[in-house]
């Protein structure tokens, strides 16, 4: 009775064909409602796959799109460790304008220095004066504005033009307005808005200009002091038109790498620090982004978990009250693997139904309604990111459980004592 | 005649707490090819537990069963089951049927396990239930059909591959009398056209119906008739 290789192989695909046959007839003759209730746990699990990740990830992904479109852009030049500023900051700029792939830019000067509002009322000289430390960032406001349209940042007043020469712009978070915290060592400004008049100090030089606009973008410029870079170079003796920081914009379908490696060839990487914006991130954003991955993940698993032991308990009922006519399919001569494969089946369209609903509902509703209505966290408006290769690994994943989910309690069923099962013993 | 089922000192008993009840006490059986035997005999006899043996649904403790030449003891599980599927067919006491498939696809089962593709074995599975006087009631799922039309499924489901022998276990246990005969009648028509049959029924009437009475007492057998006055 021993049987060639080529045989069990014809064997083995007649059992997967009856496994076929047995699924089907037995799905068709399952209860709909049953049916229904499997599916909609398996839709809510694959959301849940992939929506927590999603919204975790996206959270730090729009942080990371602010930053880029409204701050650092996709190359970021920035002064090296231990230096002032870019050095030969002229002959770098016009490199970056003349390189083909630049689409826009925009050279800011960064000096840190504080803000001291109410000053003309102040009686009291025992009490602490009405300041706020802030980075003062010197701009070129039709450059910036083309780069990261700062004027759809300013929620109170309006942008600075070139003309601006007495004028400033606050970010929202020096302002205790827009920011009613109270932190040891956090000096925030009190009563002062739109049309007040300030006295500013940067590196030791006092100017009293008037805040013309308030700055909150959820990004870097809301810890901003802006004000013209033709008003901050004499401040800061920056005669030299040396530079602190230049964020580039470039062209549609470019590698930023390329552009980057363009300029470290063209000797800019030895005044500067060249950077793509994944490499630009602040520190922390990227730890978060890493957490947040990490959190997305196990939250996923445990949601995986779940999907598995629902599969698992649904099957062994399934089979378990249907042990008897699983007895006397063995009885008749129908071999395991048909009767397992039936089993597995049934995991799959449970899965691949769950998966189908969820893919509905999360490309079709949740992306498209998150995209049109961030959800609003303080530090970011957070999306939903649901790549469509991660999305598919995760239904893949989800698919797997449940073969495994499915599989493992058919066999533990198929397993028993065929007279047993037949007898109901 | 040749032999199709030839069993030597077949032992089988149970294990029940410390105890052993030894249900099967050395028996020693042949059994021609065509035959129509009958197995008789108590509750609690053994003769449900013979025909498990014989059928190959469960494994004795010790002794030999050959059937159409093999040896049953040297088969392991996978093979036994290919065996069930190619030799041997079945029918039980309480039809045994797949709820959830039509009569014609319960009947189709154990075609489509031999690799018949889906319209030969349909042709075989319709034959089958038309020979056996269910060619109106195909389509019909177990539950719409009388107990002695679900009984008739299941014969059509032994028969449909062409089986050497036919195992039933008391098929008319849950039968009326008229249902009952019309199940024997399925019975001696095939038996006529020489298929082995052995049949477990504990109603002489229809044990007189068969070639050969075998009367289990006990775990042994204490008659062996051949039934000249055959009805």
């Amino acid at each position: 009775m021993q049987i060639s290789t080529t045989q069990k192989f014809k064997n083995f695909l007649t059992s997967i064909k009856l496994g076929f046959f047995l699924a089907y007839r037995q799905v068709r003759g399952s209860s709909i409602g049953t049916t229904a209730l499997i599916v909609f746990i398996m839709t809510l699990t694959f959301l849940n796959l992939v929506v927590v990740r999603g919204v975790l990830v996206g959270l730090i992904q729009s942080s990371t799109d602010l930053f880029r479109e409204k701050y650092a852009g996709d190359i970021f030049i920035s002064t090296l460790p231990k230096k002032t500023y870019i050095e030969n900051s002229p002959s770098i700029v016009e490199i970056v304008k003349n390189m083909p792939w630049t689409d826009v830019y925009s050279v800011r000067y960064v000096e840190s220095g504080t803000v001291e509002g109410t000053y003309k009322e102040r009686i009291d000289f025992t009490e602490d004066a009405n300041i706020a430390n802030g980075v003062f960032t010197g701009i070129d406001p039709i450059k910036e504005q083309e780069t990261t349209d700062i004027a759809s940042m300013i929620i109170a007043g309006s942008m600075l033009t070139p003309e601006d020469t007495d004028s400033i712009l606050l970010g929202a978070n020096t302002l205790k307005k827009y920011l009613p915290i109270e932190a040891p060592g956090l000096l925030l400004l009190e009563n002062v808005d739109v049309g007040s008049t300030v006295r500013i100090k940067v590196n030791g030089n006092l100017k009293e200009v008037t805040v013309k606009g308030i700055i909150k973008g959820k990004g870097a410029f809301d810890d901003r002091v802006v004000i013209l870079d033709s008003v901050l170079r004499p401040l800061i003796a920056r005669n030299d038109y040396n530079v602190d920081e230049i964020a580039i914009k470039i062209k549609d379908g470019v590698d930023p790498l390329v552009v980057k490696q363009a300029l470290i060839t063209s000797g800019v990487g030895e005044n500067a620090r060249v950077q793509t914006i994944e490499e630009a991130l602040p520190k922390f954003l990227k730890d978060i982004q890493a957490t947040f991955n990490l959190l997305g993940n196990a939250i996923g698993s445990i949601g995986l978990v779940v999907a598995s032991i629902t599969i698992f308990i649904v099957i062994y009922i399934n089979a378990i009250t249907r042990r008897k006519f699983i007895g006397i399919l063995k009885g008749i001569g129908i071999n395991s693997t048909a009767i397992e494969f039936s089993y597995i089946l049934q995991s799959i369209l449970y899965a691949t139904m769950g998966v189908m609903f969820g893919l509905a509902i999360l490309y079709g509703l949740l992306v498209p309604y998150i995209d049109a209505n961030p959800i609003n966290f303080p530090f970011s408006d957070g999306i939903l990111v649901a790549e469509y290769s991660n999305t598919l690994m995760r239904a893949g994943l989800l698919l797997l459980a449940t073969i495994f989910a499915g599989y493992i309690p058919a066999r533990i069923v198929v397993k028993q004592n065929t007279l047993d099962a037949i007898l109901g013993r | 005649m040749q032999t199709i089922i030839e069993v030597k000192n077949l032992v089988k008993s149970f294990k029940s707490g410390d105890s052993e009840l030894v249900v099967l006490k050395g028996l020693d059986l042949s059994v021609p090819e065509g035959q129509f035997l009958s197995i008789t005999g108590r509750s609690g006899s053994g003769k449900s537990t013979l025909l498990y043996q014989l059928g190959l649904l469960d494994n004795p403790n010790s002794g030999d069963i050959k059937i159409d030449d093999i040896d049953i003891s040297k088969l392991d599980s996978d093979a036994k089951t290919r065996f069930r599927l190619n030799k041997l067919g079945y029918v039980f006491q309480d039809y045994a049927l797949i709820p959830e498939l039509t009569a014609l696809e319960n009947v189709l089962l154990p075609l489509l396990m031999q690799g018949e593709s889906m319209s030969e074995a349909e042709r075989k599975a319709k034959d089958s239930l038309i020979r056996i006087g269910l060619g109106d009631r195909m389509d019909n799922i177990p539950s719409k059909l009388s107990g002695g039309q679900q009984q008739r499924v299941s014969i059509a489901r032994a028969i449909a591959h062409n089986p050497k022998i036919i195992f039933a276990d008391e098929p008319t246990a849950n039968l009326d009398t008229e249902t009952s005969d019309q199940v024997l009648d399925a019975f001696i028509e095939l038996h006529k056209q020489g298929q082995t049959i052995i049949m477990v029924t504990h109603e002489k009437e229809y044990s007189e119906l068969t070639d050969r009475v075998v009367q289990l007492s006990d775990g042994k057998i204490i008659s062996d008739i051949m039934n000249n006055r055959k009805k």
